[in-house]
């Protein structure tokens, strides 16, 4: 009988070392055992898009992976996001476009932006408005948070 | 909280296989639909989780002289972008581009949305109009055997597949369409991001000289199972497509299917949508 299970990981460039639960998410050990709440709890269900986090470089829903899988994995979250100098455009822009209204939705929309804008460097409005068919912003209309994903992408090529 | 028995993470298929045979096991792939289902308490705590996503051999796409195979792990997004895929086989990309939404498809295998046998499943109704077939591994002999079977014959209820215990989905295999062959594929939803098909409906043959030769007709959402309309398939086989066969079509299609009343939509409006989709995708496939 083992119901919990040691995983190893890196989390925002750090090596982690936890045991958790079996059938434990991993939106729920970010947010309640490694006190990691800039990632949101929306829906629970892959509906909202408030939990995106990058696994290995790949945006995922927190709320609907195992974290048990995480073992030997890379995990980034928005804080780790902002640690890095090379997201500073896309954290400003977020502020400075509008792309924030009461916040909720925004640490899933940053994190689904840099999973866009590395796939697509030249993310067009029509790639933007697909990328982000599973984030949910109820303050937006979602215009402000396109054209700041999309201010992004023209900077990136231009630098 | 509840909890699994045990958990592995073997790295080969022959330690899947042989963990299988000894029986209670869950698979974990990509866990968007068991999260789910261990959320609502909906799973037997007896069971070893078994995580089959470092099992690098079943992940891979690969061209044979007559068949795609798609390995189990391969991710909807793997699918939705690969390149030779979309030219061999586009209605497979269009109908990865409307799944479910970003995130869930960098994160869903084909062979989760095949074994998660939903009525709904996005993949389904494509994967059998293309007369896809299922690769089952078990453990004989200390080895690894294995058995194929149709995709058309896979599904026997909701949720309950061919697939028994002690057998994993390995890949699905599909065959290359005919010279000629077209098909179109609509999924039927309130949104296109994130919804779950009210129906979903995918017709396809090589239309040639007014008729839809070998004619393939697969209806999702509308059934205990997703399934191949074969009365249907008959009826368009029998004479030339007019605008007034495509509507004597239609009706067929609409009397053919056994939808049920959900939250969704009730069993009324899923047949009037199965009769007027068939008369636009047989439209759409006849006139391309």
């Amino acid at each position: 009988m083992s119901l919990t299970h040691e995983i190893k990981f890196t989390l925002n460039g750090s090596p982690v070392s936890l045991t958790i639960p079996l059938t434990m998410s991993v939106l729920t050990m970010l947010r309640d055992l490694l006190n990691l709440t800039g990632t949101k709890y929306g829906c629970g269900e892959g509906e909202c898009g408030a939990c995106t986090i990058l696994i290995d470089g790949v945006s995922v829903n927190a709320c609907l992976k195992f974290a048990v899988d995480c073992d030997g994995r890379t995990l980034t979250t928005v804080e780790g996001l902002v640690a890095d100098s090379r997201n500073d455009p896309l954290r400003t822009a977020f502020a400075e476009k509008g792309g924030v209204q009461c916040g909720f939705c925004t640490p899933g929309m940053v994190m689904q932006a840099r999973h866009i804008l590395d796939n697509y460097p030249r993310a067009n409005e029509s790639q933007i408005k697909r990328g982000i068919e599973g984030n949910l912003c109820r303050c937006t209309g979602y215009k402000k948070i396109i054209e700041t994903i999309a201010s992004v992408g023209e900077l990136d090529n231009k630098g | 909280m509840t909890n699994f028995k045990s958990y592995l993470a073997p790295a080969t298929l022959d330690e899947a296989v042989d963990q299988l045979n000894q029986g209670n096991v869950t698979v974990l792939a990509g866990g968007s639909d068991l999260m789910l289902r261990v959320g609502a308490g909906n799973y037997d705590p007896s069971h070893t989780l078994m995580n089959i996503l470092k099992i690098n051999e079943l992940r891979n796409i690969s061209f044979e002289d007559n068949e795609v195979q798609i390995g189990t792990l391969t991710t909807i997004t793997e699918i939705r972008e690969d390149p030779e895929l979309s030219i061999k086989m586009p209605l497979l990309g269009q109908a990865a581009d409307q799944f479910a939404s970003m995130q869930i498809r960098n994160v869903g295998t084909i062979g989760g949305n095949i074994c998660n046998a939903s009525p709904a499943g996005d993949m389904l109704v494509p994967l059998l109009l293309l007369d896809a077939a299922v690769e089952l591994a078990r453990q004989s002999d200390g080895g690894v055997a294995s058995r194929r079977v149709a995709l058309k014959d896979f599904f026997v209820g909701p949720g309950k597949t061919q697939c028994q215990s002690n057998e994993l989905l390995t890949r699905v295999s599909i065959p290359f369409s005919k010279q000629g062959f077209r098909a179109r594929f609509y999924k039927f939803g309130t949104r296109p991001a994130l919804d779950i098909s009210t129906v979903s409906i995918g017709i396809g043959g090589i239309f040639n000289n007014g008729y839809l030769q070998a004619p393939r007709v697969a209806f999702g959402a509308v059934a205990p199972v997703p399934f191949m309309a074969l009365k249907t398939m008959k009826a368009i086989e029998q004479s030339p497509l007019d605008s007034e066969r495509i509507k004597e079509i239609a009706e067929i299609a609409r009397d053919e299917i056994k939808p049920i009343d959900d939250v969704r939509a009730t069993a009324w409006y899923r047949k009037q949508l199965v009769h007027n989709l068939t008369i636009k995708v047989l439209s759409d496939v006849t006139d391309a």
